[in-house]
C-alpha cells in the first residue's frame, strides 16, 4: 500500500515535470520541423510533413548564410572572452582571498558592486566609440568580460578558500613566489571551480542578446541571438524557420548540459551557499 | 620541515630578512589584480561614473550640453515613464517571491527519496540554460488567444482563457511567469544544496519527538535553509530589477507602455536617439537597485547570523 502510494506521487511529480517544462521543447521542435503553413497556426499539433532537413537548409542560407558568420562569431566571441574571464578571475580572487588590507577591501567592495549595479549602457557606448572599439569583436569581448568578472571572482573566491596555505608557503620555499605561485600551485587545483565557471559563462555570454544588441549591431557582426531577429518581421514571420533556428542555437547549451550537467551543478551549490 | 628550513639562512650573518608578514604577502602581488582591474575599471567604472555626468545633459554621443535635472523631470512627468518605474518593481518582487515558493518546493521535492530525482533535476534546471529570447518566442506562441496551447487547454475544462500578453492586466504577470519558469532552475539547485547541508541529526530529533513530515519541513527544512533563500531572493531581484530581454521579447513594453520596465525604456529612449534621458534611466535603475538590495541585503544577512 505504501509503495503504491510512494508509487503514485512519483507518478504525478513526474507528469507535471514532463507538462510543465518538456512541453515547451517539444513545441519548439515540431513547429521546427513543418511546412510554412501549418506552422503559422502556432498550434500543438503533429506535423503534416516534415521538413526537417528543407527546413534546416533554409535557414542556414537565410540572409546569405548569415547563421554561419553568426555562429562563428558566436564561437570566436565565447571562447575568448571566457578565456579572459578565468584567467583574470582566478588571479584576482587568489590575491583577494589570501591578502586582506585596504585595497583588499576595496576590490572586495568592488566586486560587489559589479553583481550589484547595472551597466550604464550609453556612456559604455560613447566609451567604446572613443577608443576606436564600437560595433568590433575585440569590444564586445572586453564588454563581456567586464560585466562577468563578478560573478566568477565570488565563485573562485570561495574555492580558494579551501585551498590550505601551508601550500602556499611550501611552493615559497622553494622559490615560487606571485605568478609562478599562482600557475604552477593554485591554478592546477582550481579545476574543479575552473569548470564551472567556464561552463556558466560560456553559457552567459552565448546567450547574450543585450549586449550584442547594444554594442555590435548589423548583420556582419550578428551574434546567434540576433539572428533569431531575421525570421521576424511586422507583417509576416516565418514561423518555421524561426524555430528551426531556436533549435540550432540551443544546441550548444545543451551538448554542454549533457556533457557537465553534474558539474555545473555541484560547483554553483558549493559558490552560492559559501560565497 | 618549514621551521627547520627557514632556521637556516638566520645563523648567516648578512641583510635583515623582511619581515615574515612582508614576505607572505610579497607572494600574492597586487599585480596579479591587474588584467581584471584595468578591464573592470576602464570598461565598467569610468562608465558608470560618467552616466552621471551625462544624465544630466542633452547629449548626441559628440556634442552633450547641460540641462541640470531636466532629463529627471521628464522620465517622471511622462505617465508611461513613471508605470515604467512601478512595473520593475512589481516584475521583481513578483519574480523573486515565486522562485522562492516554487525553488523551495522543489527543493524539498527533489531531495526526497524519489527515485526519478536525478531526471526531474535536469529536466526543471535545463532551461536555466536556454537562451532568453528563445524560451521569450517560444513562450509567445503558446500563449497566444485561441491558439495557442495554453488557451486550448484552458478550453478543455470549459475556461475561456484570457489574451495573455495582448491584454494590459495580464501582460507583465504573463511575462513574469515565464521569467519564473525559465529561472526556478537556478533556485531549486540552490535550495537542494542549503537542504543537503543540512545534518541529518535534526531530522532525527524531530522523529523522537514523534514529528511527521509537517513538523520536519517547519521546523528544520524551513529555518535552516535561510542562506539559501537569501541567497535566491538577492539573486532575482537583482535579475529581476534589471529584466529587459524577456520582456522585450514577448511584449516590446506593451500592450501601450503597460509591460515596459526601466531596461525597456532605457532601451527605446537609446532607439528613438534620447542618450540623455536614456542615460537617466539608467541612473534611476542604478539608484532603484542600491536602494532595494543594499538595505536588503544587510537586513538579510543580520537574520541570517541571529536564526
Amino acid at each position: 500500500m505504501r509503495a503504491l502510494k510512494r508509487f503514485g506521487a512519483e507518478g504525478i511529480a513526474l507528469l507535471g515535470a514532463a507538462v510543465v517544462f518538456l512541453v515547451p521543447f517539444s513545441f519548439m521542435l515540431l513547429t521546427a520541423v513543418k511546412d510554412p503553413l501549418q506552422s503559422a497556426d502556432l498550434d500543438f499539433s503533429w506535423p503534416n510533413e516534415w521538413r526537417a532537413v528543407q527546413n534546416l537548409l533554409e535557414v542556414i542560407e537565410a540572409r546569405d548564410y548569415v547563421l554561419l558568420r553568426a555562429y562563428l562569431n558566436s564561437t570566436i566571441l565565447t571562447v575568448v572572452s571566457v578565456t579572459l574571464i578565468v584567467l583574470f578571475a582566478a588571479m584576482a580572487a587568489f590575491v583577494l582571498q589570501r591578502r586582506a588590507g585596504r585595497i583588499g577591501s576595496l576590490a572586495n567592495f568592488l566586486v560587489l558592486a559589479g553583481l550589484i549595479i547595472p551597466p550604464a549602457i550609453v556612456p559604455t557606448i560613447w566609451l567604446l566609440q572613443a577608443i576606436g572599439l564600437f560595433k568590433t569583436l575585440p569590444g564586445l569581448i572586453l564588454i563581456e568580460v567586464a560585466f562577468h568578472l563578478s560573478f566568477a571572482v565570488l565563485l573562485f573566491r570561495a574555492f580558494v578558500a579551501a585551498i590550505p596555505r601551508e601550500l602556499d608557503e611550501a611552493a615559497q620555499i622553494d622559490g615560487c613566489t606571485g605568478l609562478a605561485l599562482f600557475f604552477r600551485v593554485i591554478f592546477p587545483l582550481l579545476r574543479p571551480v575552473t569548470v564551472t565557471v567556464i561552463v556558466t559563462s560560456s553559457v552567459a555570454v552565448f546567450n547574450d542578446f543585450v549586449n550584442p544588441l547594444y554594442f555590435l549591431p548589423g548583420d556582419d557582426n550578428a551574434t546567434v541571438q540576433v539572428t533569431l531577429y531575421n525570421f521576424q518581421s511586422q507583417y509576416s514571420t516565418q514561423w518555421n524557420l524561426l524555430f528551426m533556428d531556436i533549435v540550432l542555437i540551443t544546441i550548444p547549451p545543451l551538448l554542454l548540459f549533457i556533457f557537465f550537467n553534474r558539474k555545473i551543478v555541484a560547483g554553483m551549490t558549493a559558490g552560492a551557499i559559501k560565497g | 620541515m618549514v621551521t627547520q628550513q627557514e632556521a637556516g639562512p638566520r645563523t648567516v650573518p648578512g641583510p635583515a630578512l623582511p619581515r615574515p608578514h612582508a614576505r607572505r604577502n610579497a607572494a600574492y602581488p597586487y599585480g596579479l589584480y591587474l588584467p581584471a582591474a584595468v578591464v573592470y575599471l576602464v570598461i565598467f567604472l569610468v562608465p558608470t561614473a560618467m552616466a552621471f555626468y551625462f544624465a544630466l545633459t542633452r547629449w548626441t554621443l559628440f556634442d552633450s550640453t547641460f540641462v541640470g535635472l531636466d532629463n529627471f523631470r521628464d522620465f517622471f512627468a511622462e505617465q508611461n515613464l513613471r508605470a515604467g518605474f512601478a512595473n520593475t518593481l512589481v516584475y521583481a518582487v513578483l519574480t523573486s517571491g515565486l522562485k522562492v515558493v516554487f525553488g523551495l518546493l522543489l527543493g524539498v521535492l527533489l531531495t526526497s527519496r524519489l527515485r526519478l530525482r536525478g531526471f526531474l533535476r535536469s529536466v526543471v534546471f535545463f532551461p536555466v540554460l536556454v537562451s532568453t529570447v528563445a524560451v521569450g518566442i517560444t513562450f509567445s506562441a503558446l500563449l497566444r488567444p485561441d491558439t495557442g496551447l495554453v488557451d486550448k487547454t484552458l478550453a478543455v475544462v470549459g475556461i475561456d482563457g484570457p489574451d495573455w500578453l495582448g491584454d494590459a492586466g495580464t501582460a507583465l504577470l504573463s511575462v513574469a511567469l515565464v521569467d519564473v519558469w525559465k529561472g526556478v532552475g537556478l533556485a531549486t539547485v540552490i535550495y537542494i544544496a542549503g537542504i543537503m547541508s543540512i545534518p541529518r541529526d535534526y531530522y532525527q530529533a524531530v522523529a523522537v519527538d514523534g514529528g511527521g513530515a509537517w513538523h520536519r519541513f517547519r521546523h528544520v527544512t524551513l529555518p535552516l535553509s535561510w542562506p539559501a533563500t537569501y541567497s535566491v531572493i538577492i539573486l532575482s531581484l537583482i535579475g529581476g530589477l534589471r529584466s529587459f530581454d524577456l520582456i522585450w521579447t514577448m511584449t516590446r513594453g506593451g500592450p501601450g507602455f503597460t509591460s515596459d520596465t526601466i531596461a525597456s525604456i532605457i532601451y527605446k529612449q537609446y532607439q528613438a536617439g534620447f542618450f540623455g534621458l536614456s542615460t537617466a534611466g539608467n541612473v534611476i535603475l542604478f539608484v532603484v537597485v542600491t536602494a532595494v538590495v543594499v538595505p536588503l541585503n544587510r537586513f538579510l544577512a543580520k537574520r541570517q547570523v541571529t536564526s
